[in-house]
C-alpha cells in the first residue's frame, strides 16, 4: 500500500470510530434527530465541519502544499438544479431510512448486517443515476 | 432536546473532523463518501459513465477509505462501545427504499452528509450550504410524516 492510501486508511479509521462513538451508525439515533427528539446530530456535523474548516482554511494556508505533494483545493461545487433536486431525493431517503452513505458503511463494523441491503440499494441508486447521464 | 447528553456527539464529531483533516493536510484529498458508489461501480460496469478517468483514478483510495470506516467502527464496537455489536430494528423496506433514494440523490447532488455537510461546509461552499439546508429539511419532514403515519421503527 502506498503512503497516500495508508493515510487515507488511518483517517478513515478515525472517521468510522467517530461515527460509531457518536451513535451515527445507529439508524434509530439518526431518526430520533430527524424526528426532532434528540438534536445531538448537529454537534456531530458541526464538530466535524469546524475541525475540517480549521484544517482547510487555516492550517493548509500555513502549510501551502499537502505533505505528500500536489495542491490544496477547497471543495467547491457549482450550484445547479441537480444539486437541489438531488438533495431533495437524498433527504427523502435519509428521512425514510436513517442511513447516509458514510454512516451506513461504518455501521457494518458494528455488526449491523441488515444495513447491507441499504448499501446494496445505494449502489443500485448510484447506478441508475449513471444510466441517466448517458 | 439531548436525552443522551452532548458529549458523545461532540467528541465523535471532533474525531471525524480529525480524520478528515489528517487526510486533507497530508494528501490533499477530501474524505467524502457518496462518490465511493460511483467509483466502485467502475469495476463492474463497462459503461462510459462509470469508466471516466476520474473514477478509475479515485476508486482505489475510495475503497480504502470505506474499509477504514468499517475498521474504525469495529474498533469502537470492541472497545469503548456501551452496547457492543448491535443490529437495527428499522424495517427492511425502509432501509432498501431509503437506500435507493440516498444512492440516486447523493450522486445527482454530487454530495452527501460528508461531502456537502462536512467537507463542503468546511470549505465554506455556498452550494453545499444550500444542499445541507435542503436535504436536512426534507429529511426532517419525511421522518416526521413517516412517524405520524405510525411506522415504527
Amino acid at each position: 500500500m502506498n503512503k497516500r492510501n495508508i493515510i487515507v486508511l488511518i483517517g478513515g479509521i478515525l472517521f468510522g470510530f467517530g461515527l460509531s462513538y457518536s451513535g451515527m451508525t445507529k439508524q434509530e439515533i439518526v431518526l430520533s434527530f430527524l424526528q426532532l427528539e434528540d438534536l445531538g446530530l448537529i454537534f456531530v456535523l458541526g464538530g466535524a465541519a469546524l475541525v475540517g474548516a480549521f484544517a482547510i482554511n487555516v492550517l493548509a494556508k500555513y502549510q501551502k502544499k499537502p505533505v505528500l505533494g500536489g495542491e490544496f483545493n477547497p471543495r467547491r461545487r457549482i450550484l445547479s438544479w441537480k444539486t437541489i433536486i438531488g438533495a431533495v431525493i437524498f433527504g427523502i431517503g435519509w428521512g425514510l431510512s436513517g442511513q447516509c452513505p458514510g454512516s451506513a458503511v461504518a455501521s457494518l463494523g458494528t455488526g449491523n448486517l441488515p444495513v447491507l441491503l441499504g448499501i446494496a440499494a445505494m449502489f443500485v441508486g448510484a447506478y441508475l443515476k449513471g444510466l441517466l447521464d448517458s | 432536546m439531548f436525552p443522551l447528553g452532548i458529549e458523545p456527539y461532540l467528541v465523535g464529531g471532533i474525531i471525524i473532523g480529525i480524520g478528515v483533516a489528517l487526510i486533507y493536510l497530508v494528501t490533499g484529498l477530501h474524505a467524502t463518501q457518496s462518490s465511493f458508489f460511483t467509483t466502485t461501480l467502475s469495476w463492474f460496469s463497462k459503461r462510459k459513465n462509470f469508466q471516466k478517468d476520474k473514477n478509475l483514478k479515485e476508486r482505489g483510495w475510495r475503497l480504502t477509505l470505506a474499509t477504514g470506516l468499517v475498521i474504525g467502527a469495529l474498533i469502537h464496537t470492541l472497545t469503548l462501545s456501551p452496547t457492543g455489536f448491535w443490529t437495527t430494528s428499522v424495517q427492511l423496506w425502509r432501509l432498501i427504499l431509503g437506500g435507493l433514494l440516498v444512492g440516486f440523490g447523493t450522486r445527482l447532488s454530487s454530495g452527501c452528509t460528508s461531502g456537502h455537510g462536512i467537507s463542503g461546509l468546511a470549505s465554506l461552499s455556498k452550494t453545499s450550504l444550500y444542499a445541507v439546508i435542503v436535504f436536512m429539511g426534507v429529511a426532517i419532514v419525511t421522518a416526521s410524516i413517516v412517524q405520524m403515519l405510525g411506522v415504527s421503527p
